[in-house]
């Protein structure tokens, strides 16, 4: 065992680096020793001369570390706040109702980390022991790993620039003890930035399986979720498929079916069949399910009933099996 | 030797007399939503009231579509970029985002730190923003990159400088809200205040209210932290479509729109006042500029 000597110690999110200035562009960076921020940085010359520019050092830990994963599953999309961390937190769920297999959940959403209290573990921490840093179990299947449990408080903000957050994820997949997954959900952050681009170039050789994009009927959402298909293609991971969010509104009162999120442009059928990906399925929105986030519970144990919970199951389903599992 | 004023930044944002931050912490809360309505309601409140607004949302710009400029072009001057007019020949509401400099829609801005950095200095020092009375910035979620870099570049206009925050009723946005607020009062951004959207939800077929995302949160998180709260706003399906409506006429007339004066600016500022949220908008507006004015006397 090579990749993790000792405890790799559990790093304050809080505190500020000793050694790199602010803006360091990071080491593979083009600008590297050549930005203004490395003027006076001790590693200027080094960076200048292009010799930290060769592949980045944690690469074989994360190789070995992910060895023992067998499914890597990412949940994107552009916009935010359409339910990335609820299908995670879903789908984790999902993954491990079946006892047999082994399931994680990591969360690389730094500035703004939900997974914690989607699952009701906002109050734990990470531990360190030989074998690296242990996840936070919320059942003997499902282990999870987030920012969120390094924070002193969930008050404090993580103002960290794109190095800081590549380092932390770095960490999150070589220090991490996830021991043998049948599947590890990686929940992101919006947008197509550097925790993207970390997460896929760490997962390169590993390989991840696919993509779920999760995206709500609006065009003003749609936009931002063609923007990350065509990044997925840029980098050459492939789309598992696109699931529509906040899909129409049963009306508890009247039982009448009005849609909140009007699909001006033809919603997330219309986008899948533009763009050439599969439709997995649309999940109507329900109270309750943001409810059952707040409190940190399953939705789909809780409310096995609602069409919701139907929507999802049958479109775990279908990952699953385009996963050929 | 020069003053602290003098950077690029400062020289350009010189005229600017208020800078209005929209931030939440959390995604997909009605950043962008709050933004335009924002500065449609600034543009509305004098004849000659003058308006910007930046999105410095850069993998994920909204604002364009926002505002019915999907596909506008950005010109360049000799005095720099020259920002897009909401209001066509008016050009009393100017808008600048990445989105105009992309060239399809589907193009995704795949970009590091260092580079989004870079963009948002050249937003700040390179666009012709002239004589503004609020300049409204529009921010991406988190508190990262992006925000760290509007913070430094405009430290040289650091007093004009004041935050809104938007969030959702629902415990997983406003924790992140919480996080946004720490950010502001790490970097010492005076916060004019908390504005709740989506707090629930009118049936159209029946008229009960739901709380979808649940409700109340946002007054109850403005209490318990000393912030002014400047209301919340109900789901409104009427403004979605208005602001997800790209084009609002048919394309033909968009083409020739963009030629001379846009006639549809004022018609999506006619519109807008129609809906139902443009009457709570007001009243936040209101209490924003009295925020305002209140720090104003204080100096």
């Amino acid at each position: 065992m090579i990749a993790v000597q000792q405890a790799t110690p559990i790093p304050d999110p809080l505190s500020v680096p000793a050694n790199a200035p602010e803006h360091c562009p990071g080491t593979e960076s083009e600008l590297a020793g050549k930005a203004d921020a490395c003027a006076g940085c001790a590693n200027q010359e080094i960076c200048a001369s292009g010799v930290a520019k060769g592949p980045d050092p944690a690469l074989p830990f994360v190789r070995e570390r992910m060895s023992t994963v067998k499914r890597k599953i990412l949940v994107l999309s552009g916009k935010g706040g359409v339910g990335k961390s609820t299908f995670t937190a879903q789908l984790g769920w999902a993954f491990a109702a079946d006892e047999t297999l082994q399931t994680g959940i990591m969360d690389v959403d730094i500035c703004g980390p939900s997974i914690p209290t989607i699952l009701g573990i906002a109050s734990e921490q990470v531990h360190a022991s030989s074998s690296g840093w242990s996840p936070v179990y919320v059942q003997d299947n499902l282990g999870v790993m987030s920012v969120g449990f390094m924070l002193p408080s969930s008050k404090d903000a993580v103002m960290w620039r794109g190095p800081k957050k590549n380092g932390l994820i770095s960490q999150f997949l070589k220090d991490v003890d996830w021991g043998e997954l049948d599947y590890l959900v990686i929940d992101t952050p919006p947008g197509t930035s550097d925790e993207h681009l970390s997460i896929v170039t760490y997962l390169k050789e590993s390989g991840i399986d696919g993509a779920v994009v999760i995206t709500t009927p609006q065009e003003v959402a749609l936009q931002d979720v063609r923007r990350e298909i065509d990044f997925c293609r840029k980098v050459g991971i492939p789309v598992i498929g696109l699931v529509e969010n906040m899909s129409g509104f049963v009306c508890p009162s009247c039982k009448h079916e009005s849609q909140i999120f009007k699909p001006s442009t033809g919603g997330g059928r219309r986008l899948a069949q533009d763009m050439g990906v599969d439709f997995l399925g649309a999940v109507p929105l329900d109270p309750r399910i943001g409810k059952s986030a707040d409190y940190g519970v399953s939705f789909l144990d809780e409310y096995p009933d609602s069409p919701a919970s139907i929507a999802y199951l049958d479109i775990i389903d279908k990952i699953r099996l385009k996963l050929g599992d | 030797m020069a003053s602290p004023e003098d950077t690029p930044v400062g020289r350009r944002l010189q005229l600017v007399k208020h800078i209005i931050i929209v931030c939440s912490g959390k995604g997909g809360v009605g950043k962008s939503s709050v933004s335009t309505q924002l500065a449609l309601c600034l543009r509305a409140t004098s004849p000659t009231a003058r308006v910007g607004i930046l999105d410095v949302d850069l993998t994920g710009p909204s604002i364009p579509r926002m505002l019915g400029l999907d596909s506008h072009p950005v010109h360049q001057s000799s005095d720099g970029w020259v920002p897009v007019y909401a209001d066509g020949s008016e050009a009393r509401l100017s808008c600048m985002s990445v989105g105009f400099l992309l060239k399809r829609k589907e193009d995704s801005v795949v970009w590091r730190g260092p580079k989004k950095n870079a963009m948002i200095r050249q937003f700040l020092s390179d666009v012709r923003w002239g004589e503004l009375d609020y300049l409204v910035i529009d921010t991406p979620p988190g508190t990262s990159d992006e925000h760290l870099s509007l913070v430094e570049h405009m430290a040289p206009v650091r007093s004009r400088i004041s935050a809104v925050i938007v969030t959702t009723p629902q415990a997983v946005a406003l924790l992140d809200a919480m996080k946004c607020l720490s950010f502001t009062r790490a970097t010492s951004i005076p916060v004019l205040g908390l504005v709740e959207n989506m707090s629930g939800y009118v049936c159209p077929c029946c008229g009960e209210i739901t709380n979808v995302f649940s409700t109340e949160g946002g007054e109850e998180m403005a209490r318990r932290e000393g912030l002014q709260f400047l209301g919340s706003l109900p789901v409104d399906t009427e403004l979605v479509s208005l602001l997800d409506a790209a084009e609002p006429d048919d394309q033909a007339s968009n083409a020739v729109l963009a030629e001379g004066g846009s006639p549809h600016s004022f018609r999506l500022l006619e519109l807008y006042e129609k809906t139902s949220t443009a009457p709570l908008f007001r009243a936040i507006v209101e209490r924003i500029m009295n925020g305002l004015s209140a720090a104003e006397s204080r100096e």
